[in-house]
């Protein structure tokens, strides 16, 4: 009965949604584990910052949202890129700095990108990326299209003038952009409470006349919900509104490859705490409980998307570094 | 040919551009309901709606990435700053997101984008308003910057800034708003990247862009009368790409040059155009090529002071002197 209900408000059946939700963040989780090797190999250079703990988020918000809707995120991207559907070899090739890659291997990890998947880039500088997302929004309005764009950042973004300017005139313009807020409790070392006089982002919401929802990160099934709500909102014909969405999630990695699990500012008893609420094992659990999912359908799953990272990585290795000419293409546009 | 003022100029630009293509729009402060704070965009809201002439809060960080991300999404916008000093709070969009996206990207997003306003000191506003940025936007790979000095070269380096498909800085200038020129009607377009002789001569060449032109006209207008020398004024036009065949091939007639420029000496536009004559027209060097810019020094209030500040004819007279051994 469920399934029809849902079927008549225009959702995927539950049950598919679900699944399809419990595939991608395995996939990403694997994904990000691989990475984590390769690293520590050497495949990969520069800043790697995973999204283990995190893959609730991408995957909830972007089941809720259509393809021609726009993309924009942090340098903690991999997780969204994805989950908007970019195939995994062509990041791992990014990763790898390889020909092949997303971003023809001049983004690296930081800087994906899929302008046919409308994924419009891993961004570098916290907060710079908050006003690119609006200008995306302004764009579909000036078109009077019913597109939207999310945009990922993390909490210690809310502390950066850019998110401030950005959510101001987003609320001013009436701009289609959904600010998810992946509230990690970390931005680096620090702890936000340290930080920000504010600790609840949503309450930032008030200032901008902007509607906003704390959501449970740990739930994909609470940020699908979350993110449909803020869809529908931008979506409104005569001119969409914006939403502030804080959805609290935990990073069970470091901050970067190079930074460590735990130590002067956070213990480790905190993350193995907080790992018990991993979103992965949560979905899962749910599934089974109902009787959905068996534990040779979870192995199985799990074999399946393994071969897909593990495909994911053979095709980074084996793919060429750019040509030399490379370095100076694609500076200007003809 | 009909003359214009450098605002009006500019002004029919922004109109002719925007008729042409839908997707332009301005955008920045008091653009709209105020006419714009120099009225470069006079009557520009009522001729196209509030949708297209864009009026913003004082957030330059906020509606540049807010044009980056239009022109990600397939809009040609162009940022009005109502001044480069505070466009300084917006370096960051243009140095980290329009710039470098296209590259980053693997080819894949360009940016169209243009940010305009006027740059470099007016009169006795001091420090933090009487400063000349084209050598900090100049050194950014991904920007291609323009400092048109007349009212004919303004109208026709916006518009190919706004039809290019790349960020595009166009450096105007306060005290150049009013100057009057004869400007082309309708489709008058200036290529990126071209300098332009705006007088011919023979035994120096001066070498200089946007308001500077003024003073190196008025320089060679002297050497003439009192030195019986025959000045060459360069007009770079475009900083980015430099027209370096332009610069060696005036001083190869000349062999000799004064680089005039209102930014600080230090890693200037000069400094770039010396390195280009050393490179390329060294054996055609009759002497060093001596430089002329704004005093090291924040630009002060008082009005002699601040004349000292700036380049001035008399400066760029005394440099060609020193240049052409008649002192």
């Amino acid at each position: 009965m469920a399934t029809a209900t849902a079927q008549t408000t225009g959702k995927p059946p539950q049950r598919e949604l679900e699944r399809r939700m419990l595939r991608q963040m395995l996939l990403i989780r694997r994904f990000e584990e691989k990475a984590a090797e390769a690293y520590a190999l050497g495949k990969i250079g520069g800043f790697c910052h995973l999204y283990i703990g995190q893959e609730a988020v991408a995957v909830g918000s972007l089941a809720a949202l259509r393809d021609d809707d726009y993309v924009i995120s942090s340098y903690r991207e991999h997780g969204q890129a994805l989950a908007r559907g970019m195939p995994a070899t062509a990041i791992m090739a990014e990763l790898f700095g390889k020909a092949t890659g997303c971003s023809k291997g001049k983004g690296g990890s930081m800087h994906l990108f899929d302008a046919a998947k409308r994924f419009m880039g891993g961004h570098g500088i916290v907060g710079g990326h908050i006003p690119l997302a609006a200008g995306l929004g302004f764009a579909i309005r000036y078109r009077g299209e019913d597109g939207l764009c999310i945009c990922y950042f993390g909490e210690a973004a809310v502390n950066i003038g850019a998110f401030h300017e950005t959510l101001n005139m987003a609320s001013v313009y009436k701009l289609p952009v959904i600010f998810c807020c992946e509230n990690n409790r970390y931005g680096m070392g620090t702890a936000f409470e340290r930080v920000a006089a504010v600790t609840d982002v949503v309450e930032h919401a008030c200032s901008y006349d902007m509607a906003a929802e704390l959501v449970n990160g740990m739930d994909v099934l609470a940020v699908y919900e979350a993110t449909r709500r803020a869809a529908d909102r931008a979506r409104k014909t005569g001119g969409g509104h914006p939403t502030l969405l804080e959805v609290r999630t935990y990073r069970f990695m470091g901050h970067s490859m190079s930074d460590p699990l735990h130590g002067v500012y956070r213990t480790k008893e905190e993350v193995e705490e907080q790992r018990k609420r991993d979103p992965i094992a949560q979905l899962a659990g749910k599934l089974k409980d109902e009787g959905a999912l068996s534990d040779a359908g979870l192995d199985a799953l799990d074999a399946e998307v393994r071969a897909e990272v593990e495909e994911a990585v053979r095709f980074a290795d084996q793919s060429p570094d750019p040509e030399p000419a490379e370095l100076t293409a694609h500076v200007l546009a003809d | 040919m009909p003359t214009l003022t450098y605002r009006d100029a500019l002004n029919q630009a922004l109109r002719e551009e925007m008729q042409r293509d839908p997707n332009v729009l301005l955008m920045g402060e008091e653009v709209g309901v105020y006419q714009g704070a120099y009225k470069v965009s006079r009557g520009l809201l009522e001729e196209f709606g509030s949708m297209r002439v864009v009026d913003t809060p004082i957030a330059e960080l906020g509606f540049a990435g807010i044009g980056v991300g239009a022109a990600m999404g397939g809009l040609r916008p162009v940022i009005e700053f109502m001044t480069w000093n505070f466009a300084v709070l917006a370096l960051d969009q243009i140095v980290n997101s329009a710039a470098k996206i296209l590259y980053e990207s693997g080819g894949q997003i360009p940016v169209p984008i243009v940010f305009r306003g006027p740059n470099g000191a007016a009169l006795q506003l001091a420090a933090q308003h009487s400063q000349a940025w084209e050598s900090w936007v100049s050194h950014i790979p991904g920007l291609k910057v323009v400092a048109p000095a007349t009212p004919a070269d303004a109208k026709g380096l916006l518009k190919s800034a706004i039809r290019d498909n790349n960020p595009v800085i166009v450096l105007e200038g306060e005290m150049l708003y009013n100057v009057k020129g004869e400007v082309p009607e309708g489709e008058h377009v200036v290529p990126i990247g071209r300098a332009d002789i705006k007088r011919a001569g023979r035994d120096v060449t001066l070498i200089c862009h946007s308001k500077t032109v003024t003073v190196a006209l008025k320089a060679a207008e002297q050497l003439a009368e009192h030195e019986g020398a025959s000045a060459e004024v360069l007009d770079l036009r475009s900083l980015r790409p430099l027209d370096e065949e332009a610069i060696v091939g005036s001083v190869t007639r000349t062999n000799r040059a004064v680089v005039v420029e209102e930014g600080w000496p230090q890693a200037g536009i000069g400094a770039q155009v010396v390195d280009v004559i050393q490179r390329e027209a060294f054996d055609h060097l009759d002497a060093p090529v001596l430089r002329v810019t704004q005093a090291d020094v924040p630009m002060p209030y008082n009005r002699q002071l601040e004349r000292l500040a700036k380049p001035s004819p008399e400066r760029v007279v005394a440099a060609a002197r020193r240049v052409l051994y008649l002192d």
